[in-house]
């Protein structure tokens, strides 16, 4: 390929493709329209909008366009994603609701309010999937954002404020719990574990709980600095005693009281009793339905807070 | 277009820029030199309206980043230092991505990231992983994508480094071009001939500090002369026959691998080292550079 002279490339600046008639003799070079030519019409000469409509943008939907960002970038994933939102719940209902639930169910009849074994587990199965999604979401990718790949330096150049680089991601995110949590629930009254008619309020409450212990994740995750195996160590000693001890097998009053404070703290716990009350109507106090509701949505308030402290000041350094 | 007026930045008790004061007028091609570490990068992350400075003033367009923080970066078109493509996206989609953050839409992004492509002579390359691209591939890439709001102001923070030398003249053609169609352009380096070939002004920045400013040719005049001699007597040998060479010259410069004298005439005092029985190894003459500029001004080379 030539490389264009200078006298060339200005004209190319203009919009003017006028490769040909820079070859004919008698044209002036940067004529709008030549009369009588074929094709000499020109495409009209694309131009981005001023700066100051730029700003203005960037500060009303700053937000979603980062979330839109993410939600492409995740795209090229999608296919994996759909697969382990059909495969998890497929695969623990089937263990934990019919395998282990035929022997629960024969044993001891009326331990779970009158429900079976299956859908007295699969709010806190529910549950307990959007927060291991959570807990993905907000490690590896934000030391990657940060890090690794340095993705948050691209659009932190950008018009867009930090906090909206937070925003965006946060935004994503619960789009992609939404939608995994929606195939989790609709699998789970597959299997006719949810006999409520209020069972579908089940996934936003799902959702609550898994930014509820997100958010926070993400405050910090945003501060490390280094890899040091700290993400392994969160998933083992903090998603998976939750994960076993917040009433999710088995009521949280059949542990020991000095052990309950582990339900009591965790998001899971707080999201599983809502969904129960949801999905099969056990028997919840109103002002304890508020309590769990407001000590969810408390942990989403400091996480985010925090979160957005944290990127300002390491973005901003 | 932009005015600094003793800005500094200091990270507790250090002072990564202290107290450097210019202005570059609409269409300059204006550069900072100096070695890593001299405080060219939180200049110019300060410029970009992502880093607060200690103290001092900035404007850019007029308005000043921390309080205009996304109307100033709205004006700018920012190549840092290390790529943050996203590996996760195409190519194209990398350019799309980027032009949302400033609203663009979509009807004028299409054509507009297919054109940026062309620019940067990655059209074929457009719905390949960015995974797949070479260092200087993404550097195109990452330029182009700064392009997208059509900045009048580019900021390319050492936009060559790490990249072969094929590779960086075709980016410096790239780049001659956008300085051409009028785009300012602010760029730091750490390479002489960059600076040389893309600079219309500049200042040698060293330890946060300017040391000078001018044009590169104007810098050469006033800080060197016009031709240097370079003798290498063998690593050994350099410190001992330095004082030997005395009086050729103006000036005469030991370096640990060689001997630099500097000179208006260099053969002339080729002829006189030789004249005096000196059998140097080698000897190279040649036009005084930025590098000798630099050398004089702070006593160390820029690379290191």
């Amino acid at each position: 390929m030539t490389e264009p002279t200078p006298v060339q490339q200005r004209s190319d600046a203009d919009g003017d493709d006028n490769d040909n008639s820079d070859n004919n003799d008698g044209v002036a070079a940067g004529t709008a329209v030549t009369p009588g030519r074929q094709g000499a019409v020109l495409p009209p000469r694309l131009s981005a909008h001023a700066p100051g409509v730029s700003a203005v943008r960037a500060r009303k939907f700053g937000s979603w366009y980062y979330a839109e960002h993410v939600l492409r970038a995740m795209r090229s994933y999608r296919w994996t994603l759909l697969a382990s939102s059909v495969g998890t719940p497929v695969m623990y209902l089937f263990a934990m609701g019919v395998g282990l639930a035929t022997l629960v169910d024969q044993n001891s009849e009326g331990s779970f309010g009158g429900v079976s074994y299956l859908v007295f587990i699969a709010p806190a199965l529910l549950a307990s999937a959007t927060i291991m999604t959570a807990a993905t979401e907000f490690t590896y990718p934000v030391m990657d954002g940060f890090k690794w790949r340095r993705v948050y330096y691209g659009p932190h150049a950008s018009p867009l404020g930090t906090h909206q680089i937070v925003n965006g991601h946060i935004i994503a995110i619960t789009v992609r719990l939404s939608l995994t949590t929606i195939v989790y629930f609709l699998i789970i009254a597959a299997f006719g574990a949810s006999p409520s008619a209020l069972g579908f309020l089940a996934v936003p409450v799902a959702v609550l709980a898994g930014l509820a212990f997100g958010l926070p994740l993400l405050a910090y995750s945003a501060r490390l600095e280094e890899d040091r195996g700290q993400f392994a160590l969160v998933m083992r000693f903090v998603v998976t005693p939750l994960f076993l001890f917040s009433g999710t097998f088995f009521p949280l009053d059949t542990l020991p009281v000095f052990l309950r404070w582990i339900g009591w703290i965790s998001p899971l716990w707080h999201g599983t009793e809502l969904g129960r009350a949801l999905t099969y109507g056990y028997a919840l106090p109103p002002w304890l339905a508020v309590v769990h509701v407001v000590f969810l949505l408390a942990l989403c308030l400091i996480g985010w807070r925090a979160a957005r402290s944290v990127f300002a000041r390491r973005l901003g350094r | 277009m932009i005015s600094a007026q003793d800005l500094s930045k200091h990270y507790g008790e250090f002072k990564a820029v202290d107290a450097i004061s210019f202005d570059v007028p609409a269409g300059e091609s204006f550069g900072l030199l100096g070695p890593n570490g001299a405080g060219k990068s939180t200049t110019m992350r300060m410029i970009g309206g992502v880093s607060q400075r200690t103290s001092g003033a900035l404007t850019i367009m007029g308005l000043d980043p921390e309080e205009h923080g996304p109307e100033v970066r709205a004006h700018l078109g920012v190549v840092p230092q290390q790529d943050n493509l996203d590996e996760e996206l195409r190519v194209r989609d990398n350019l799309l991505v980027y032009g949302r953050y400033f609203g663009l839409p979509m009807s004028y992004l299409k054509p507009k990231a297919d054109e940026l492509l062309e620019f940067a002579q990655l059209t074929d390359k457009a719905s390949a992983k960015v995974d797949a691209l070479s260092g200087g591939m993404k550097r195109r890439l990452t330029i182009a994508r700064s392009l997208i709001n059509e900045p009048k102001i580019l900021l390319l923070d050492e936009p060559t480094t790490g990249l072969d030398p094929q590779a960086r003249h075709i980016l410096w053609d790239r780049l001659f071009r956008l300085k051409e169609s009028g785009v300012t352009l602010i760029l730091t380096t750490h390479y002489m001939d960059e600076a040389e070939q893309l600079c219309d002004r500049l200042v040698v920045v060293d330890k946060g500090r300017i040391m000078a400013e001018g044009s590169p040719a104007q810098l050469i005049r006033e800080h060197s002369t016009r031709e240097v001699l370079e003798l290498r007597f063998g690593s050994e040998r350099n410190t001992t026959v330095a004082g030997e060479l005395h009086g050729i010259g103006d000036r005469l410069e030991p370096l640990p691998d060689r001997i630099l004298i500097y000179a208006h005439d260099a053969e002339a005092a080729l002829d006189e080292v030789v004249a005096r029985g000196l059998r140097p190894i080698t000897s190279l003459v040649r036009r005084s550079s930025l590098e000798d500029v630099f050398l004089r001004l702070t006593g160390r080379s820029l690379i290191d």
